[in-house]
């Protein structure tokens, strides 16, 4: 019971603190107080710790059970493992709201550590756009989704979890892509104080890149784990679905790839330079509008979770703030910015980079007319659509073949002029070889479309040069190799895991036997079981090939009973060259089953090319450390 | 002066999406599933088992009191129980039964319905599966009941065996 009030009077105290902070940085600012100043680092780390605390508060009150916390008693019960109990913390909207702000203090307090060799203004000015943003978000905490709120009488028992979030992964999905998408905050304001100064260059590029690549690793990996969960938690037998939520975390991942790539010409070459707080200004604010589209409960999508116009509204408010301000800043800045034309060599490092630049911006484009085109049609004609994957399939497969083209080419150019392109004649041998599997598999395999075919050829490519790029033991570009090398068999295993996938569907009951192919897949038997917090349904599937080796697939089928749900776990078999993948579905009233079987073939290369690519950002961000 | 257009047309973009944004608050979001109770038939057009032509449903479910739309395949050992219910439906009648042949090769259906015998009054091909999705159907076997307008009266999911037989006879007979 006392830990609510600890928790409401640490979230109140952190709202002064900012408020404090915002004005007398602003102050400091002006005049030069330089007794605030010394005490602006004590100040925000007062700040994170109260956070810390209302944090924990809440954490305890979860592992208790304590439900005189309306948060508790929505969204767990007395039966539920310590795990899920301390996971469930950040498994609903208030919750997560509190761990978003928890690292939003983190980075802002971290920022200002790290910092000192940057210019005093500069920086001050980045903690007072940080703290507007923190002062945005305890308001709406504290007003629209207080994780604090009272229950009297108190129950004795929760609603409980959501049974599908009660799984190890999406227990550490939501931090790591919290800290992906807060650590972008860092680059936004940085970049929107360096602008009102006039110290956009290269030094500055040279300092904000660790945060840069910081959150695009997290970002990268907390999009990998949500995948995966959906894998095999949904059901769905795949990986993306181009749906809302997904495209929502995939854009900002998207401008922050950019991003990460012209931060560099930035601090190479000194040009660009309103090209990347335009994209720091997009990347923060995508996130946000994220957070709009997805709590609001504006888009229709198997995840949003909390639909409440009030709540809709006020991010709703707070996201044009921000957009309105960064516009307004950087019209009224502009001509602050370094004016050189330095000439660019097409045949350079740089070129190749703001090409890439121009390809991540058209496929951002058209994932976020995807996206919120439905919303506007919605409203300007009451018209209901929903944006598939023919759209994306075929406005994004088709660019992507120049992209990955260049993506060979470009990191083996140097930097403003190649006179003289080394290797040539590896890189065309290279080309051919790509081209003949590709048609090899062309030929043998008939569903395979030309494009589809021009789009293998040119990932072998990137993935072959990749390759021999390794063999050169450039340690200088280590981070570079592996995240490109990842991203090529990233591309490579969907591609080939779309063209040789197989499925079957059918309705089953005990004994019934269905054919694939040379298969035979019998449902033999069903086992119930009773576990702490759900019964447990146990199909007994066995796959024999025609070589007569067999196969057991145990799918399960789960029924919570708080809140009431049925889940489906699916079964699959992993190894080097594919998954087998097997999921069953109560059909009503029925005593059949449901029965799907799926092979999809390079499964575990998509997530270890998915693992590699935010390898390649760890990597960078231990060797900037390093130095 | 190119410049003060693009930022005036920036702005007026950026509060144009406000206020969409807004009003797609204020609308109710509360979906619920066009269903009075009477669904019908989706009309499709999907390619003839035998002549590869182009066939709408339109065109087939024409002069009977009833028709059963069966999805079958002959990978589905199910679908061979279900078989001898078929034919002796068949011989009523006011029905017509019409298969869907579900991700199938033509070989392996023709060697079926060799060895079966053929029910169907019409067979069409749903090779890639999408049109059953279309249906609402969960798998194979799969039959819907449709009376004379179209509208689905029964839904009989997995395969049709002695007891769904006898119910299949008196939506058949008694509605007559």
């Amino acid at each position: 019971m006392i830990l609510n009030y600890i928790g409401n009077f640490a979230l109140f105290f952190c709202l002064i603190l900012s408020s404090i902070i915002f004005f007398t940085s602003i102050l400091v600012l002006n005049n030069k107080n330089s007794f605030f100043k010394r005490n602006l680092n004590e100040l925000l780390f007062f700040k994170f710790f109260f956070t810390l605390l209302s944090f924990f508060s809440l954490v305890i009150l979860f592992i208790n059970s304590e439900f005189s916390n309306e948060t508790v008693l929505n969204n767990s019960h007395i039966s539920k493992p310590l795990f899920y109990k301390i996971s469930g913390t950040w498994g609903n909207h208030e919750g997560s709201l509190l761990l978003w702000l928890l690292i939003l203090t983190f980075c802002a307090f971290f920022y200002f550590l790290k910092s000192k060799n940057r210019p005093s203004d500069e920086r001050l000015l980045t903690i007072i756009f940080q703290e507007l943003i923190i002062m945005g978000f305890l308001f709406f905490l504290l007003k629209a989704s207080n994780p604090f709120n009272i229950i009297f009488p108190v129950p004795d028992e929760g609603m409980g979890l959501n049974p599908i979030l009660q799984d190890p992964l999406l227990a550490i999905h939501p931090p790591i892509l919290y800290l992906g998408y807060v650590s972008t905050s860092i680059v936004f304001s940085s970049s929107l104080a360096a602008l009102m100064k006039g110290n956009i260059n290269n030094l500055w590029a040279k300092d904000i890149k660790s945060w840069v690549y910081i959150s695009w690793t997290f970002l990268t990996l907390g999009i990998l784990l949500g995948s995966i969960w959906a894998y095999y938690e949904l059901g769905w037998g795949g990986f993306w679905f181009w749906d809302p939520v997904e495209n929502i975390s995939l854009m900002p991942w998207l401008s922050l790839t950019a991003l990460v790539h012209c931060i560099l010409v930035l601090e190479k070459r000194s040009i660009l330079h309103s090209w990347t707080v335009i994209l720091s200004i997009i990347t923060f604010t995508l996130g946000i509008c994220g957070t709009f589209l997805v709590r609001s409960g504006i888009l229709n999508s198997i995840h949003t979770f909390a639909n409440d116009p009030e709540r809709g509204l006020y991010i709703l408010f707070f996201l044009f703030f921000l957009i309105f301000l960064s516009i307004l800043i950087f019209f009224i800045y502009e001509d602050k910015f370094e004016t050189n034309n330095k000439n660019l060599n097409f045949y350079s490092k740089d070129f190749s980079i703001i090409l890439n630049n121009w390809f991540v911006m058209y496929f951002l484009s058209v994932i976020l007319i995807g996206t919120i085109y439905p919303i506007f049609l919605e409203v300007l004609s009451n018209e209901k659509i929903s944006v598939g994957p023919p759209f994306f399939n075929k406005l994004i497969i088709p660019f992507l073949i120049p992209f990955l083209i260049f993506m060979s080419i470009g990191p083996n150019l140097k930097w403003i002029k190649n006179n003289k392109l080394s290797n040539k004649l590896n890189l065309i041998f290279l080309f051919i070889l790509s081209i003949v599997i590709a048609i090899f598999v062309f030929k043998f395999y008939s569903n395979v479309t030309l494009n589809i075919t021009i789009l293998l050829a040119v990932s072998f490519y990137l993935f072959f040069i990749t390759i021999k790029d390794f063999a050169k033991r450039n340690y200088k570009n280590y981070s570079q190799m592996i995240s490109h090398f990842g991203f090529s068999l990233l591309v490579l295993s969907i591609l080939l895991n779309s063209i040789f996938s197989n499925e079957v569907t059918s309705n089953m009951r005990v004994g019934d036997e269905i054919k694939f192919f040379d298969k035979s897949i019998k449902l033999q038997r069903l086992e119930n079981t009773k576990e702490a917090n759900f019964l447990k349904l146990i199909a007994h599937f066995k796959i024999e090939d025609k070589d007569k080796i067999e196969l057991l697939l145990k799918p399960e089928i789960r029924i919570y009973d708080k809140p009431e749900t049925i889940t489906s776990e699916a079964a699959i078999k992993t190894d080097i060259f594919r998954d087998r993948f097997l999921v069953v579905n109560l059909v009503k009233e029925n005593d059949y089953l449901n029965v799907r079987y799926q092979e999809k073939p390079f499964m575990i290369w998509i997530w270890i090319s998915a693992i590699l690519i935010s390898l390649g950002g760890i990597i960078n961000i231990l060797k900037k450390n390093e130095k | 002066m190119k410049n003060k257009y693009l930022k005036i047309f920036i702005i007026i973009f950026f509060v144009f999406s406000f206020f969409i944004f807004y009003y797609g608050l204020k609308q109710k979001h509360l979906y619920t599933t066009e269903n009075s109770g009477i669904q019908k038939f989706p009309n499709l057009i999907l390619h003839d088992f035998f002549t590869n032509k182009k066939t709408s449903f339109e065109d087939i479910l024409i002069d009977s009191n009833y028709y059963l739309v069966n999805i079958w395949s002959s990978w589905c050992l199910p679908c061979r129980d279900e078989h001898i219910y078929l034919k002796e439906i068949k011989k009523s009648s006011s029905v017509k039964i019409i298969g869907i042949n579900y991700k199938d090769k033509k070989n392996n259906a023709v060697k079926f319905l060799d060895e079966f015998g053929n029910p169907y009054a019409y067979i069409l091909n749903d090779k890639d599966g999408t049109a059953s999705i279309e249906i609402g159907a969960y798998g194979v076997p799969e039959s819907f009941i449709l009376n004379k307008q179209k509208e689905i009266v029964k839904k009989i999911i997995g395969p049709i065996d002695q007891k769904k037989f006898k119910k299949v006879l008196k939506i058949i007979k008694n509605e007559n």
